[in-house]
């Protein structure tokens, strides 16, 4: 494009912010409806239990309780959840999870009964009156435990707990590569169970009016279409009659994808009780009840000659779901997962099986980043193990593994797009000064302290996802996104998108492409989304999808607006269409800049609509549904420096630097606070954050006191660099910056730490690498006394 | 005394500078008489083990987690929350370093994020970055790493040095 | 969460909460700033019949210089001892401390009496206060009794405190001499209780030798824990970081932490050497400092 851009790429400052700064937003629990009560939900103290008999009847007499409603009231009336992917060729087990149970409860988030009340505070007494008699049952939380002969068993359709076994293999036979390899090494990895924690639990208000058997559902959903799809099928009510509304919501990284007990509770009592029901959940019950991600026990093995060339990988994943097998579940630990474990190496050979495991724990979904930072973590951990073995620089064994040059096909059958994987990563050490670094590390080493360089290079499979793949492995849609831009008489533009961001800040990056390619103020730019009745059917945001497909939408809306505007254009200045050029919100006559009107003057004309030529409809608005012919992959070198205190094994991150290439950048004040964010939670992956059950199913860290999210004085200042390495098929050349820190900084920091120890011999820790646990497996190894010694 | 204590007080206190009274069931939390009662939703509850500072609102002057505190504890306080900052239409230099520097992404720990650095610029105007860091450690935040966070108030510190509004208490 | 219900009530006097302790105090708890209490109420661990508010009680939050020792009120909040300048000055070991618990708005509301009362075992004041041999003031209808802390606090989340006594004042000495302190505090997390907390404080004789050692610990046993031998080997001595590095070894004497999630018992045990060792040393550095400037 010859003339400058005004908006794209520019760091324009946020549209949503004005009314997030003065305490103006409306989140679910923000609403308030005339009438309206308060549901609590019983969660049982048994992880595994059948449920013998419920007396509700103190709770009932409670003044100011409406109702409490057990399983047996839902259990004809709402039909159970069940996942939205089918995984196909995996012997995908249908397990079915009810809204409230009835029979037995299979893990600690289960909901047992439901109080509604006047006020949260009686609802909340009413809970402590119900009585409940249970069995106990046996309760299994290991996934290697669950799949032992004799395992207590979560689910009759699910024998043997394995809920789904999906293999894939890519390139040449692992075997028959390994026998080119000079080593082999073997591993088992923990990628441990993390939980994740937006600060805005989730929460749903219903409201119905019986007289148009409409039904209204504010929720906290990052997808409020597929929201409203399984909803409307659960609740067998007709689609057409559900409104959602996901208003401004409080964080979400995948945990709002999913469709939940919670929202299918209310919205039916809603329509029974004939009162809005609100239900906001505790932070308690948002470690209990809602997703977790990560937690696989990974066996991996990697063949790689003397030079550092690695030639293939076989991983055997034993990938806990959880109790039951949530909305995109099947779909986490397999395709997003075992497609992305050549990475950005030149790999000849991928084996992976993946088992699919129930356990009496909290189900497991996609969490930021999902299935990706578990296969990159893999992967770099063992190519700096490779290195290590191999008395290699790690740094040297990766320059040997990385692809040269893109389109690539990689073993796995995926395109990667576009990228220049090396030069980025030459890019990020030069940054990160790496080898000023190496020099410290061993001036220092020799002084007791503990300095470490770790390196992470990545590529992602994101804006998820060409309809056509997405269907093939068994999701239950397609994975378009949708728009309608509607331009109104006075030229101001309304932009109803499928995406539904909470956080990423669309309503600013979307409104960029629109006054862009329009040449108008940003000011005249509105992007509504959230709320069913008003937008197109769409997917919604997550997958790092909504710039490059949602905004790529957007783009090609804006295209047809363009169009059509030409030739109210064409007709208003007399002249022929292709004689107009449209240029800084102008249209004109070729040679002839004077005879102009501008943007406004044809959107005015085209609801006027006198004066448009005989084929063209009045009104100004577009719908587009874009559809990606491939994913995106981004991809990119994060490096971090640490420092172990020698002593207490604290770790301080003094340096981290992350060069990402993410295609065209929309806004970079954004996009670096996506990488900002995305980094700090991959950092809390690999340094303070698991799920800790005790073998009861309890959930010890069921609040922030225990589940050890990072403050501010927990996590360095991020660095973040951006190459701009256009996606050739995508109409803005976006590729999408959402998960990239996640699925970056965990091995980068891992990989740091143990640098920092490796004179010492040790090779492996499993995350997260917090003080106590690196002293154990220091100690465990014998090593303490050789560090006090000086590591000699 | 009030015979076997109050199951109902009356309350009565200054909330961004209007007085207000109620009657208040004496277990209700501060937040929730702020978000419930007088419908000031601005302030925030992210958890219930008084972590997360998405509740912090201004208390005689001092940043508190409201869900910390029962309203009875308030009566008689001045209480300035998220909605009382900005000054006849004029963002609060914090609002607008957060706006400019991006110091927000979901918005949800937003308020209780300015409200604790409105304390802690007027009690520290010239703070360097590991201080602002520990000055916000009881406010957790899940989007943005910190990093624009702390840019934020660095540059809200500047901006309230330079029209000198680090005065104590009060908005 | 919702808190259960509770009556209130809120005195206006000294005389009338202890009255009302005296009638029911067997059912009550007595609520001051709140950050120990409500987080329990909230999540119904803790449901009490009645609540007896003495946040609206003139005169219990002062920090004054009496009779050769600094008088501190129940209801003063950590930020004001952090930030007392009387404190900073002639007893410098309970500002710094201060400053560490909990995060800017705990310490904003959070009294140094509602943390003695709810005795946790990892909480930071008991070290400190151990350590400098401090004292706690309980009154009732019936009189006052004037106790060590190290005997106030008996237990994880268990004092002597009766029902019918409310906790008044805390005493510490004014520290004079060549001496320094230092709080030395491992967490895992900002904010977070310690996983093992030490207090040191360290005086010097003019020539230089330790005169007087006072070493506590907490987060690594059921209550606070003087290290006595630590203090014994270092009292007499020739101040050195030697000495202290050997001597800390003796941190560990007798110590049985506890085990949970974070950590193990034998890593506390550990760090409480390491840990001890870091705060006497950087306790001698302002010793002698001081010692200098005297």
């Amino acid at each position: 494009m010859a003339r400058e851009r005004r908006y794209i790429g520019k760091r324009i400052k946020r549209k949503e912010d004005p009314r997030l700064i003065t305490g103006k937003g409306l989140y679910v629990d923000d609403i308030h409806l005339p009438g309206m009560v308060y549901a609590a939900f019983l969660r049982p103290p048994y992880a595994h239990a059948r449920i013998k008999s419920i007396d509700t009847s103190k709770a009932e007499k409670i003044p100011g309780v409406i109702g409490v409603f057990t399983g047996e009231y839902f259990k004809d009336k709402v039909a159970p959840l069940t996942t939205a992917w089918a995984l196909t060729n995996a012997d995908l087990k249908p397990v079915k999870w009810p809204v409230v149970a009835y029979d037995k409860v299979r893990f600690t988030g289960d909901i047992v009964a439901v109080v509604v009340a006047e006020d949260p505070y009686t609802a909340y007494d009413a809970l402590e009156a119900i009585e409940v008699e249970y069995e106990p049952l046996p309760v299994v939380v290991d996934v290697e435990e669950a799949v032992k002969p004799g395992a207590p068993q979560l689910h009759d359709e699910a024998p043997g707990n394995i809920a789904f076994k999906w293999t894939f293999r890519g390139g040449r036979d692992f075997d028959e590569v390994a026998k080119e390899a000079d080593i082999i090494v073997k591993k088992r990895f923990i990628n441990q169970r993390l939980i994740p924690s937006a600060m805005e639990t989730r929460a749903a208000v219903a409201s119905y009016n019986p007289a148009t058997g409409e039904l209204t559902v504010w929720v906290t959903s990052q997808n409020p279409h597929v929201h409203r799809l399984i909803m409307a099928s659960v609740l067998g009510i007709p689609e057409h009659k559900l409104r959602v509304i996901a208003p401004d919501v409080g964080g979400g990284f995948g945990s709002k994808i999913p469709v939940y007990p919670g929202e299918v509770i209310v919205a039916r009592l809603a329509m029974d009780l004939g009162r809005p029901v609100k239900w906001v959940e505790t932070r308690r019950e948002n470690f209990l009840g809602t997703i977790h991600g990560r937690d696989h026990v990974d066996y991996v093995e990697v063949a790689a000659k003397k030079n550092g060339e690695v030639l293939g990988v076989r991983v055997r994943t034993l990938a806990n779901l959880g109790a039951y097998i949530s909305t995109a579940a099947p779909g986490v630990p397999t395709i997003l997962f075992g497609l992305m474990l050549s990475g950005p190496y030149k790999i000849k050979s991928v084996d992976v099986e993946v088992k699919g495991v129930l356990t009496n724990t909290t189900p497991v979904d996609a969490y930021r980043g999902a299935g990706r930072p578990e296969a990159t973590y893999i992967l770099e951990r063992m190519m700096d193990i490779v290195a290590r073995r191999l008395g290699m620089d790690p740094a040297d064994v990766r320059r040997v593994n990385l692809i040269e040059k893109a389109p690539y096909t990689a073993v796995t059958g995926l395109t990667y797009d576009s990228g220049r994987y090396l030069e980025v990563f030459e890019k990020a050490l030069k940054i990160a000064e790496y080898y000023k670094w190496r020099e410290v590390q061993s001036e220092e080493r020799r002084k007791g302290r503990l300095i470490g360089i770790g390196i992470s290079s990545y590529i992602e499979m994101c804006g998820l996802a060409p309809s056509r793949i997405a269907r093939a492995t068994g999701f239950g849609l397609g994975l378009w996104e949708s728009v309608l831009v509607r331009v109104h008489p006075t030229g101001k533009v309304s932009v109803y998108t499928g995406s539904h961001p909470h956080g990423q800040g669309e309503e600013t990056s979307f409104a960029q492409i629109v006054a862009e390619e329009l040449g108008i103020p940003i000011e005249d730019v509105e992007i509504v989304h959230g709320d069913t009745a008003q937008t197109p059917f769409g997917m919604g945001t997550y997958g790092s999808r909504t710039t490059p497909v949602g905004g790529a939408a957007v783009y090609r809306a804006v295209a047809k607006i363009k169009e059509k505007a030409r030739k109210i254009a064409a007709a208003l200045l007399e002249a022929r269409e292709e004689d107009i050029e449209f240029s800084e919100g102008k249209f004109y006559v070729k040679g002839h800049p004077e005879k102009s009107v501008t943007f406004q003057d044809v959107a005015l004309a085209a609801y006027t609509a006198d004066k448009l030529p005989p084929d063209v409809e009045p009104g100004l608005e577009a719908i587009a549904f874009y559809d990606p012919e491939n994913f995106t992959f981004p991809y990119g070198t994060h490096i971090a420096v640490v420092e172990v205190d020698p002593e207490t094994f604290k770790v301080k991150i003094l340096r981290y630097v992350a060069v990402d290439d993410a295609g065209v950048i929309i806004n970079p004040l954004l996009a670096e606070g996506q990488v900002h964010g995305g980094v700090v939670q991959g950092i809390a992956q690999a340094l303070y954050e698991y799920a800790v059950y005790d073998e009861n199913g309890n959930l010890l860290t069921a609040g922030f006191n225990d589940y050890m999210i990072p403050t501010a004085l927990d996590v360095p200042n991020i660095e973040s660099y951006f190459e701009e390495t256009p996606a050739p098929h995508n109409p803005l050349g976006a590729k999408g910056i959402g998960e990239t820190g996640t699925i970056a900084a965990t091995p980068a920091v891992v990989n740091a730490v143990l640098d920092a120890l490796a004179h010492l011999g040790i090779e492996h820790i499993d995350m997260p690498l917090t003080p106590y646990r690196i002293w154990k497996a220091l100690k465990e190894a014998g090593l303490l006394e050789k560090l006090k010694a000086g590591g000699e | 005394m009030e015979g076997e204590g109050l199951e109902v007080v009356e309350v009565s206190m200054k909330v961004n500078g209007k007085p207000v009274k109620a009657k208040v069931p004496a277990r209700m939390l501060l937040v929730h008489f702020l978000r419930d009662v007088l419908g000031l939703t601005g302030t925030h509850v992210g958890c219930d083990t008084s972590n997360c500072g998405a509740c912090t609102v201004i208390m005689n002057g001092k940043a508190v987690k409201s869900c910390t505190v029962f309203a009875f504890m308030a009566d008689g306080a001045e209480i300035l929350t998220i909605e009382g900052l900005a000054q006849n239409g004029k963002l609060h230099p914090i609002q607008e370093a957060f706006w400019e520097n991006h110091g927000l992404q979901c918005g949800f720990c937003t308020p209780g994020m300015i409200m604790t650095l409105y304390d802690f610029l007027n009690r520290n105007p010239e703070p360097t970055e590991e201080e602002v860091r520990r000055a916000i450690e009881g406010n957790l935040c899940r989007c943005t790493g910190y990093v624009n966070i702390v840019r934020s108030a660095l540059a809200a510190a500047e901006k309230m040095r330079a029209v000198g509004r680090w005065v104590k208490g009060g908005a | 969460m919702y808190p259960a219900s509770f009556k209130v009530f809120v005195p206006k006097s000294l005389d009338e909460a202890l009255e009302l302790l005296a009638k029911y105090g067997e059912e009550a708890k007595v609520l001051a700033g709140g950050h120990s209490l409500i987080p329990l109420m909230r999540l119904r661990l803790v449901k009490p019949k009645y609540v007896i508010y003495i946040g609206k009680i003139p005169g219990l939050s002062y920090i004054r210089e009496e009779g050769g020792v600094i008088r501190i009120g129940a209801m003063t909040t950590h930020n004001e001892i952090e930030e007392s300048q009387l404190l900073k000055e002639k007893n410098p070991l309970l500002s710094e401390t201060a400053s560490h618990i909990g995060d800017l708005q705990v310490r904003n509301m959070g009294t140094i009496g509602g943390s003695l009362a709810h005795a946790d075992p990892a909480a930071d004041y008991p070290a400190a206060l151990t350590a400098l041999e401090a004292d706690v003031v309980l009154k009732s209808a019936k009189g006052e009794r004037v106790l060590k802390v190290s005997d106030f606090i008996q237990g994880p989340y268990l004092t002597d405190l009766r029902p019918d006594e409310l906790l008044v004042e805390v005493r510490v000495p004014v520290l004079s001499g060549a001496f320094g302190t230092s709080y030395k505090k491992l967490y895992f997390r900002a904010g977070d209780f310690a996983i093992v907390g030490v207090a040191a404080l360290v005086e010097l004789s003019p020539e230089g030798s330790f005169k007087r050692v006072r070493v506590a610990l907490t987060g690594v046993g059921e209550k606070p824990v003087r290290a006595r031998g630590v203090e014994e080997e270092l009292e007499g001595k020739e101040a050195s970081e030697e000495a202290i590095a050997k001597a800390a070894e003796r941190a560990k004497e007798g110590l049985n932490p506890p085990s949970d999630i974070r950590a193990s018992s034998e890593y506390r045990r550990e760090m409480s050497v390491v840990l001890t060792r870091r705060a006497l040393i950087e306790a001698l550095r302002r010793a002698r400092e001081r010692l200098k400037s005297q």
